[in-house]
């Protein structure tokens, strides 16, 4: 099953002015810490890293913890250099790995 | 044979009953002060982190602990000589004490972060920043739950 993502970047921005960035992503992050009903272990299957790139350079990165709640919700800034592309990746056990991206015009 | 057959239902009842007892003795497995203390020093090293500078925004009272809004802003002025390099979040009762951990620079032009967190139990969490200067600014508070992550099973 594909992760649905939802991001929230402005379109247009001015030179140098700090945007917020919003993203969201489906994954049940299971804890690893809980049981099915006939008592057996869920495995751990969490989102591990979120890491965000700005034109190809890293802006952003975050490592997450069983502790995330489930739909990993994550709101950030940055400041608003160029025209381009913000593109979001995370990672994750079991090979988990999903990508969005955004595009910015900064006039 | 009526009175054995009671006797012996009674019995498996009883035995029932103090197995029920002893599944809601047995708790999740938590993590402790002592754990997250390890968790802390594994982030700052040496370093005592001073409280101030960074903000910790929980509600101090959470109904359900499966999703708890929880921000985290610091007062830098993200200038490439003075930035948040990292922000990084525990908790104490949860069964991990790490909660995240994030990384930025003078480009994030501002250090403010918010998501959505579980918590297992009532108890203190700790935020904690780590600035350019390789200085370490903490935070914490303390949030009553009501209910619970990690407590029903699927």
């Amino acid at each position: 099953m594909a992760a649905r993502t939802l991001i929230n970047v402005p379109k247009k921005a001015k030179r140098g002015e700090v945007i917020t960035i919003k993203t969201l992503i489906s994954h049940p992050m299971e804890t690893g810490f809980r049981h099915n009903t006939v008592g057996l272990p869920l495995p751990r299957d969490i989102i591990t890293s979120f890491v965000c790139t700005y034109n190809g350079e890293e802006i952003f990165r975050a490592a997450l913890h069983p502790a995330i709640a489930a739909n990993p919700f994550i709101t950030f800034h940055t400041v608003a250099t160029e025209s381009g592309r913000i593109a979001f990746r995370w990672t994750g056990d079991n090979g988990f790995a999903a990508e969005a991206s955004a595009d910015i015009a900064v006039g | 044979m009526n009175r054995t057959s009671l006797e012996s239902s009674q019995a498996t009842r009883r035995g029932f009953l103090g197995a029920v007892g002893a599944a809601l003795i047995v708790r999740p497995a938590s993590a402790t002060p002592a754990s997250m203390a390890v968790a802390i020093r594994q982030v700052v090293g040496d370093a005592e982190p001073k409280r101030g500078k960074v903000k910790l925004n929980l509600p101090p009272l959470v109904e359900n602990g499966n999703t708890v809004a929880m921000g985290v802003s610091v007062d830098s002025p993200m200038t490439p000589q003075d930035y948040v390099k990292a922000i990084h979040v525990f908790a104490d009762k949860n069964p991990l004490p790490n909660v995240i951990s994030v990384q930025f620079g003078p480009r994030a032009g501002k250090a403010d972060i918010s998501t959505r967190m579980r918590l297992a139990d009532t108890q203190t969490v700790v935020a904690i920043c780590e600035m350019s200067d390789g200085s370490f600014w903490s935070d914490s508070v303390d949030v009553v739950i009501t209910f619970g992550a990690c407590l029903e099973d699927s």
